[in-house]
């Protein structure tokens, strides 16, 4: 597995959503620009898993966005450890990230 | 349970008395009624693999424990710690475990950090620099023996290696299965000082994470889903020498010393989770009918209920008893070894039949079970494999070394 996320983007739109697994992942969502703006993660207690974390993506930020998902059932240390790959890679977490409490330090070779 | 000592015959055989005694029952319901009212029902709102509280119900259960005078539970008395002896440790720590997050996080850490307990041996500057703030909850701190080359057999497996440069060390070299130490402050490392001297030339030092040189390379996914291990690269670390920990050379002793005593917590973990999950197990059994009858009428289902019920009992006592001579001050690496043993490969039966009694249910998110399974699995290869441990006795009992 890839350290970091390398998934396909794909637009942030409904046919696009619907097509997700329910799964349990991780997921990220660009801007227009193509930064990530925000690390999210589709755990345990998520009610369609990717799906339905998706699709609240969609409906709070309208058109315009892409987004990347994968599915894992490590989810939870994946997304820290995705968190801590975004601020070694960029100096600091994605815009629309808090850091959960207790996050650690990567320095990826 | 009140065990020689207190129970002691005459002659001073290793007698029993199998009941705890009054002050530890009350201990253990203390723990009990803590886990069940103010642990359990904060998890039905945490993601199911989580094993951290909120910061703000952290700080209000650790004020609780704090309120109770257990705060610093494992502490020895004189850093400050309650001053509780190693069996009632046990018995309490066989309750903690008894919650979704129990055998890793145990009640989610409220009970206070311990440290580590090689720094109870380090000279007074060490302690003033990193043993007492970590005790005030000022420092985190990770241990740092497995290498890629392996874990088990440490004296032969470092390749790590700590060079003298003036009058520091420089140490080049990798761990992997780390836990922590993308979060510690510092750590310690066990490198191999002199390459010609097997176990005596191992050297245990303590390393800061900003220091330049320490990399922390990658996460390592477990079955453990709720934390990850890390692996960590040295490159050109200067170390000074105040910051050798014991002995130049008697890094292996440091590292034999604390496996051991880490055996008996390991064990009382998987104790308690068994206990919980047997007590689903029953509690399930009793309710859910198939063909007209509840599950606990059927044979099959009892076997499984009382061959759970006798792993616990044995992995309870042979825990109980290393704890007892540990707690005498005698020799006990062989009845940890034991504990270990009996108690991490035990814990994994009893989920397993707890989850086939549950059915479907078992296997899903909604139970605590199917975490227990997985993290239940990682307990028969942690803090020393059970190949290892059944080593460990065929010394004790046989003679001779390790080949």
């Amino acid at each position: 597995m890839a350290i970091r996320l390398v998934k396909p983007w794909r637009a942030l739109e409904a046919d696009e959503v619907v097509r997700l697994p329910g799964q349990l992942g991780v997921y990220e969502v660009a801007g227009p620009s193509g930064a990530v703006l925000f690390i999210g993660v589709a755990g345990g207690r998520s009610r369609f898993g990717l799906r339905g974390e998706l699709e609240t993506e969609l409906a709070r930020r309208g058109p315009g966005f892409r987004f990347r998902v994968e599915v894992n059932v490590q989810y939870h240390t994946r997304y820290r450890e995705l968190l801590m790959l975004h601020r070694a890679d960029h100096g600091a977490l994605p815009p629309e990230n808090e850091a959960p409490p207790g996050l650690g330090r990567l320095r990826p070779a | 349970m009140r065990i020689a000592g207190r129970g002691a015959g005459p002659d001073g055989a290793d007698s029993m008395n199998l009941e705890p005694s009054e002050e530890q029952r009350l201990l253990i319901d203390l723990v009990r009624r803590f886990v069940r009212e103010e642990i359990v029902p904060l998890e039905a709102d945490l993601d199911p693999d989580a094993s951290e509280l909120d910061p703000a119900d952290h700080a209000r259960l650790a004020g609780m424990v704090r309120e109770m005078g257990l705060y610093g539970l494992d502490v020895p008395r004189e850093y400050g710690g309650p001053g509780v002896d190693v069996v009632t440790r046990t018995l309490m720590a066989i309750e903690m475990a008894q919650h979704r997050a129990g055998l890793y996080a145990p009640c989610y850490g409220v009970f206070g950090a311990v440290g580590l307990a090689q720094l109870y041996e380090a000279t007074e500057e060490q302690k003033e620099r990193y043993l007492r703030p970590t005790l005030r909850g000022e420092k985190r701190a990770f241990f740092g023996l497995t290498e890629p080359s392996g874990g088990s057999d440490p004296a032969r497996a470092i390749r790590t290696r700590a060079v003298r440069d003036g009058d520091g060390w420089v140490i080049d070299g990798s761990k992997l299965f780390i836990s922590g130490a993308d979060r510690a402050d510092y750590g310690i490392v066990f490198a191999r000082t002199d390459p010609a001297r097997g176990r005596a030339g191992v050297t245990c030092f303590i390393v800061e994470t900003g220091w330049p040189g320490f990399h922390v390379r990658r996460v390592v996914h477990t079955l453990r889903s709720a934390n990850y291990a890390t692996e960590l690269e040295f490159e050109g670390l200067r170390v000074p020498a105040a910051n050798v920990l014991g002995e130049v050379g008697g890094g292996f002793a440091i590292a034999n010393d604390r496996l051991s005593r880490q055996r008996i917590p390991y064990a009382a973990g998987c104790i308690g989770v068994a206990v919980a999950a047997q007590e689903m197990a029953i509690g399930y059994a009793r309710l859910r009918e198939t063909f007209g009858a509840p599950l606990a009428t059927r044979q099959s289902v009892q076997n499984m209920i009382i061959d759970s019920q006798v792993d616990i009992e044995s992995a309870r006592w042979l825990t109980l008893a290393a704890a007892e001579k540990a707690r005498r001050g005698e020799p006990f690496r062989k009845e940890a070894a034991m504990a270990k043993l009996v108690a991490s490969e035990a814990g994994g039966r009893v989920v397993d039949r707890a989850i086939q009694i549950h059915g479907g249910y078992g296997v899903t998110k909604d139970l605590p079970l199917e975490r227990w399974y997985r993290e239940m699995r990682i307990r028969r290869i942690g803090e020393g494999p059970s190949e290892v441990q059944r080593l460990i006795i065929a010394r004790d009992l046989i003679g001779g070394s390790f080949h």
